[in-house]
């Protein structure tokens, strides 16, 4: 039986991570994840889990206190945001490269300068091609579920990647909502221990971990994580289908929200999709067949998966938040563009960045997104692919 | 374990490029790193001990009598703390 409860999604991460009782813990506090291991250390303090818990002096070595007990055979954890994300820059490739599953919780927020705590994407858009696993969670729930997934997934003998959860700073991080736990000991069976092949504290087989890899070896270790990548497309959706046979909540690579007949919609990822089916349900009320993508796994990218699932519409929008600064629109809109051309999918497609520096994201801004998408369904044409929601700009 | 060479397919190569082999730094020989040479000059040498704790690379032996004897240049880097070390001379760096 599942219990319901009331958490906020800080609560959500903690309490996943007290059931998944790793070994390891080694955070730094930074908003708006500071919560995460806050709630946690008093989880080892009262005994709760028998993790060993690493007050770091940094992030970056957060990450890589993470990347040792990982790499010695253990479990390691660790949560972050922001400037975080960017201290531990260095690591994050190591640990990938390593091929150790560290699940981390990011808790998203604009990466400064100058100075901002609220909540945008550009620290995950700064990992996006780190190696990492990524998958976003809409609310508390997901948050949760995400990362009672996360070791299933990464520690899978065809993956071996680390994964970071995702979801949005202070709007689900700080938000209380109802939420379904699932008890200790069924999360625990779930979970499974984690069995390393090859670790360092393994007496019967000394090992080395990390050595140099030249012009000879590199590039075939890179390719190796690539394929690890793309084998975790599968290895998510099998571990996606045995968490819903627990516990009847669903994954998939995304969601699709009343788009099998739309015809213009909008692809987002976080919390913003709460947004967008809100805004779905009253655009369908009045006959407008509006639909919504909702981006969970980030990466792998769900290439075919996602330009077959858009083919059948007139017009498409992407919601970036987070901008590239390249002149070329935002990442999200990249990777479905890129996607759409390569599988011959042509639809009239039209990026939007939003919400930068925990700019407020309100149904009018997402109803003036899917208005636009109607005028662009009746031509076809496209002015300007590269545009804003929520700008202050001068009237012309 | 298998060898790994610069011919071993990426399906045969370790994952992360761990080596599951202890000691693996013999077959590693960086004396060719090296741009200048220390040589061990036997007649000054007081087999004092203070030079061969020093070296990063392990690349002055130290026989069974507990003396020292020649540089071991398939490992030797060239850094010169030995030289420095040496309270007789008996380490030339050229």
């Amino acid at each position: 039986m599942s219990i319901r409860e009331r958490l906020s999604g800080n609560e959500a991460a903690a309490i996943a991570m007290k059931q998944i009782n790793p070994d390891v813990v080694a955070a730094f506090p930074i908003t708006p994840s500071t919560e995460i291991p806050q709630y946690f250390s008093t989880f080892v303090a009262n005994g709760t889990v028998d993790t060993e818990f690493v007050a770091v002096e940094s992030e970056h070595s957060a990450m890589s206190a993470c990347i040792g007990a990982q790499a010695a055979g253990a479990r390691a954890m660790t949560a972050t945001s922001a400037n975080g994300l960017s201290l531990m820059w260095e690591m994050i490739y190591i640990a990938s490269s390593l091929r150790l599953p560290i699940v981390l919780s990011l808790v998203n927020r604009a990466v400064s300068g100058p100075l901002n705590i609220h909540n945008d994407h550009s620290d995950a858009m700064g990992v996006r091609d780190a190696g990492w696993i990524m998958l976003f969670s809409e609310n508390n729930q997901e948050a949760y579920d995400n990362t009672l997934m996360a070791h299933r997934i990464a520690e899978h003998k065809d993956v071996m990647l680390p994964l970071m959860i995702c979801q949005d700073g202070f709007i689900t991080s700080h938000s209380i909502e109802n939420i379904e736990l699932e008890e200790d000991e069924k999360v625990k069976e779930f979970v499974g221990k984690y069995q390393p092949e090859h670790y360092l504290l393994n007496r019967e087989e000394p090992i080395a971990v990390g050595p140099l890899d030249l012009q000879a070896y590199l590039f075939e270790h890179k390719a190796q994580q690539a394929e690890a990548m793309k084998n975790a497309k599968k290895v998510i959706l099998e571990v996606s289908e045995e968490f819903e046979k627990m516990t009847g909540r669903k994954y998939g690579l995304f969601e699709e929200y009343k788009l099998d007949d739309a015809e213009i919609a909008i692809v987002c990822m976080n919390s913003t999709a709460g947004t967008t089916k809100y805004v779905v349900d009253k655009l369908r009320e009045q006959g407008i067949k509006a639909g919504l993508l909702k981006v969970r796994v980030y990466r792998p990218f769900p290439v075919d998966e996602i330009a077959d699932a858009l083919s059948h519409l007139k017009a498409v929008a992407i919601l970036d938040k987070a901008d590239s600064l390249n002149a070329a629109g935002g990442a999200l809109f990249e990777d479905v563009t890129s996607a759409m051309y390569v599988n011959e999918k042509h639809v009239p497609a039209v990026n939007y960045v939003y919400g930068i520096g925990g700019r407020d994201t309100k149904s009018d801004d997402i109803e003036g997104v899917y208005n636009d998408l109607i005028e662009i369904a009746k031509t076809g044409k496209v002015e300007n692919p590269y545009r804003y929601f929520g700008l202050r700009k001068e009237a012309k | 374990m298998t060898t790994i060479n610069a011919n071993t397919p990426m399906e045969k190569m370790t994952s992360g490029g761990d080596i599951y082999e202890a000691g693996n730094a013999r077959e590693f020989k960086t004396g060719d790193w090296r741009s200048v040479k220390p040589i061990f000059l036997s007649e000054k040498c007081k087999q004092c001990g203070l030079c061969f704790p020093v070296c990063p690379d392990d690349a002055i032996p130290v026989n069974k009598d507990c003396k020292r004897e020649d540089f071991n240049y398939d490992y030797c880097k060239g850094c010169g703390v030995c030289a420095k070390t040496c309270p007789f001379g008996a380490i030339e760096m050229k």
